[in-house]
């Protein structure tokens, strides 16, 4: 990972692309009442890479359906681009996909199996209005993004997907994203189910396609250390909660919350520089 | 896909359900060829005639004869003639003048006549036998006597003035080869209660029988899916009302709506396909329920969400995001149909409630036919064993098949 990465801007006055007010998803009723995501409000910047932090059944990933509009919020309102975000029906949520793309946890579940390679970039091409290309023209834009992704194209053409490894899999939903260039991208735990090896390759990627593209990320993990490396902006969920969040630095040099220092505390010390210790947990 | 088959194909199971389904289906299709006709034309006036081959009698006295000279032609004449009912009455007049009967085997004709010489005698009168039964017992010492006589048989003519002129002598030696005889008839079934070819009726209605299997498979498999793949994909409102409908449909009997609805349709209406599409539109619960379950896990993977966020319509997403997951199970679901649904045709059809019963035979009208007309107390076993040997086999070979897909696409029940 390059040390650019660490280098943090000041998103503040930057255009809002995606924000939420209140924004609360409950489970079942009565007894069996569950409160996933409790009244958020958050705010994300154009070109910000932003991290939501939190452990198991913090409610990331129910956050991260809602705002990808694959389900509905119970409460509040989730803005696109300063607008309130209209995905009442198939033609809205369609248009509003163009927007906002994901790439998931498990990279082995994330495809389906049934389909080919080609099968799945042809899908983006097409959603990009690429639909009259000439074959050539199609199979050029295929190679570039799997060239981004430092894959081979040709390897890859009229393969399934079973038959790469993890971390080609990852690779290969990113080099989905280089060809929708949507306005936000939101990785759910992306780098979680692949080797370290990979992991460091996807994060560069990550950060390159940010670059590139000026899309916002949200960058799901439950490794602050992670969070702490890469992200601009760090939100620490607990029970629903957004309760911190800040600059990177801010946040996790100087932790407020009782939640955020027991993360901290529970970062594996593997490398110096990654090494938390430092940090002056006592400070309220 | 290929190496699912390889698998498929690999299991012990499903090759040898397989390899029965494929064997009848090859019957039905073969042996219309070499017997065509129509399966239901009554060629014999009588009832329920015994399997065998039947030689013309008028064509075999006139087909040029060879002289054999065999050892135990006559002995197996006797042993032909002599009925069983001839055989029981023997043993009781042993048992009645006190012979000694203790190592006596009724299969041994020989044995026995060379008994009936030594121990019968017309003037004895056993105590307490009726008249009529005495006068039985020498009707049957004159027959026996008779078949070791080696009689001729005289075949004659009239001439002009009426009188009657010999024309051939048949010897107990002559013997008329079957290919010499122009009409000769195999019945290995023997014929039913109508005098139709109980055979060909058979190859018939399994063709038949299969047809409506499939039939009704294919209708509850498509209503089973379509219904079970909104209901779980769409779910919400469409869910709860879709199971509505399906609980109902389960909660009355299946047997018990199929028999009204038989019923009210009448006589008339009753075609094969009507009774096949009526069995489908009564069976397609239980596939709706697990297709719906199965759906249900699917609709929140993975591959599913990146297949919305890629834009794809509801249709789409549940033809190739969906169905190929479940299209193994889909099939096994099928296969089962189709077998229930020939299982069913034969119960509605034991019942009287199955397709019209002039066009076409199914196995079971087959099976109705013998039991109206007793075949199961006549001891006429041709007319309904091997029906049910046939539903026996085509079900087992389809449940055959379906346990060997369920261990390929289980897992868990892979040995």
């Amino acid at each position: 990972m390059s040390e650019e990465a660490r280098v943090q801007k000041d998103f503040t006055n930057a255009p809002l692309c995606l924000s939420g007010k209140g924004v609360t998803k409950i489970f079942g009723f009565g007894n069996r009442r569950t409160v996933a995501v409790d009244h958020v409000d958050f705010e994300f910047h154009e070109g910000e890479f932003v991290s939501i932090v939190g452990e198991s059944g913090s409610g990331k990933t129910t956050l991260s359906k809602m705002l990808l509009g694959l389900s509905n919020a119970t409460e509040g309102e989730i803005f696109f681009q300063g607008k309130p975000r209209d995905i009442s029906s198939g033609k809205k949520k369609r248009e509003y996909w163009k927007g906002i793309q994901a790439i998931f946890q498990d990279p082995f579940s994330s495809f389906n199996t049934f389909q080919k390679i080609d099968t799945v970039l042809l899908d983006c091409i097409h959603m990009r209005g690429g639909k009259n290309l000439s074959k050539q023209e199609k199979f050029d834009m295929m190679t570039e993004a799997c060239h981004f992704v430092n894959l081979e194209f040709r390897e890859l053409t009229n393969k399934y997907p079973f038959e790469l490894s993890g971390g080609q899999m990852q690779r290969l939903m990113i080099a989905r994203i280089f060809l929708l260039k949507p306005k936000i991208l939101l990785a759910d735990e992306p780098t979680s189910m692949v080797d370290a090896c990979s992991r460091a390759t996807i994060l560069d990627m990550l950060l390159n396609l940010r670059d590139e593209i000026g899309m916002t990320i949200i960058f799901i993990t439950h490794d602050i250390g992670l969070a702490y490396y890469i992200s601009d902006t760090v939100y620490i969920m607990e029970h629903g909660k957004f309760v911190e969040y800040g600059k990177a630095d801010e946040v996790i040099l100087n932790p407020k919350a009782a939640y955020t220092k027991r993360l901290i505390s529970d970062v594996p010390k593997i490398h110096e520089e990654w090494d938390l210790s430092t940090v002056d947990l006592k400070a309220e | 896909m290929k190496n699912t088959l390889r698998q498929v194909f690999h299991s012990s199971k499903f090759v040898g359900g397989f390899t029965i389904f494929v064997l009848i289906l090859l019957t039905m299709i073969i042996y219309p060829l070499f017997n065509p006709g129509n399966p239901l034309q009554q060629i014999g006036v009588g009832t329920f005639a015994k399997p065998g081959t039947y030689v013309n009698l008028y064509d075999a006295t006139k087909a040029p004869t060879e002289t054999f000279r065999l050892e135990d032609a006559a002995e197996k004449r006797m042993a032909n003639s002599l009925s069983e009912e001839d055989k029981v009455a023997m043993v009781e007049w042993f048992t009645a003048v006190e012979a000694d009967i203790s190592d006596l085997d009724t299969s041994d004709t020989d044995k026995m006549l060379e008994m009936w010489e030594q121990y019968y005698d017309p003037t004895v009168k056993p105590k307490g036998m009726i008249r009529a039964k005495i006068n039985y017992y020498k009707r049957l010492d004159n027959a026996l006597k008779e078949l070791g006589s080696g009689d001729t048989v005289i075949i004659a003519d009239k001439d002009e003035t009426g009188a009657l002129v010999e024309t051939k002598k048949i010897l107990d030696t002559d013997y008329v080869n079957t290919n010499a005889v122009a009409n000769v008839k195999s019945l290995p079934l023997g014929t039913d209660n109508f005098g139709r070819d109980v055979l060909k009726e058979l190859v018939s209605a399994t063709g038949t029988s299969i047809r409506i299997g499939l039939i009704a498979g294919i209708v509850a498999t498509l209503i089973g899916l379509t219904l079970g793949l909104l209901a779980g994909y769409v779910g919400g409102f469409l869910d709860d009302f879709i199971m509505f409908i399906t609980n109902i449909f389960t909660v009355i009997p299946g047997f018990v709506l199929l028999i009204l609805i038989s019923y009210s349709l009448g006589q008339e209406q009753r075609g094969a396909a009507v009774v096949a599409t009526v069995i489908g539109f009564t069976s397609w619960t239980w596939t709706c329920r697990s297709v719906r379950s199965q759906v249900i896990s699917l609709r929140n993977r993975d591959h599913v969400n990146l297949s919305k966020l890629s834009g794809h319509s509801l249709f789409r997403i549940v033809l190739t995001d969906i169905l190929p997951y479940i299209a193994s199970y889909v099939v096994m679901a099928f296969i089962l149909q189709v077998s229930s649904g020939i299982l069913s045709e034969a119960q509605l059809s034991l019942l009287g409630l199955g397709p019209k019963t002039t066009e076409v035979p199914t196995l079971g009208l087959m099976m109705n036919w013998a039991m109206l007309y007793s075949a199961h107390t006549n001891g006429s076993w041709w007319a309904y064993f091997p029906v049910i040997l046939t539903i026996t086999l085509i079900s087992f070979s389809l449940n055959l098949m379906n346990t060997g897909l369920d261990q390929v696409f289980n897992p868990t029940l892979r040995d």
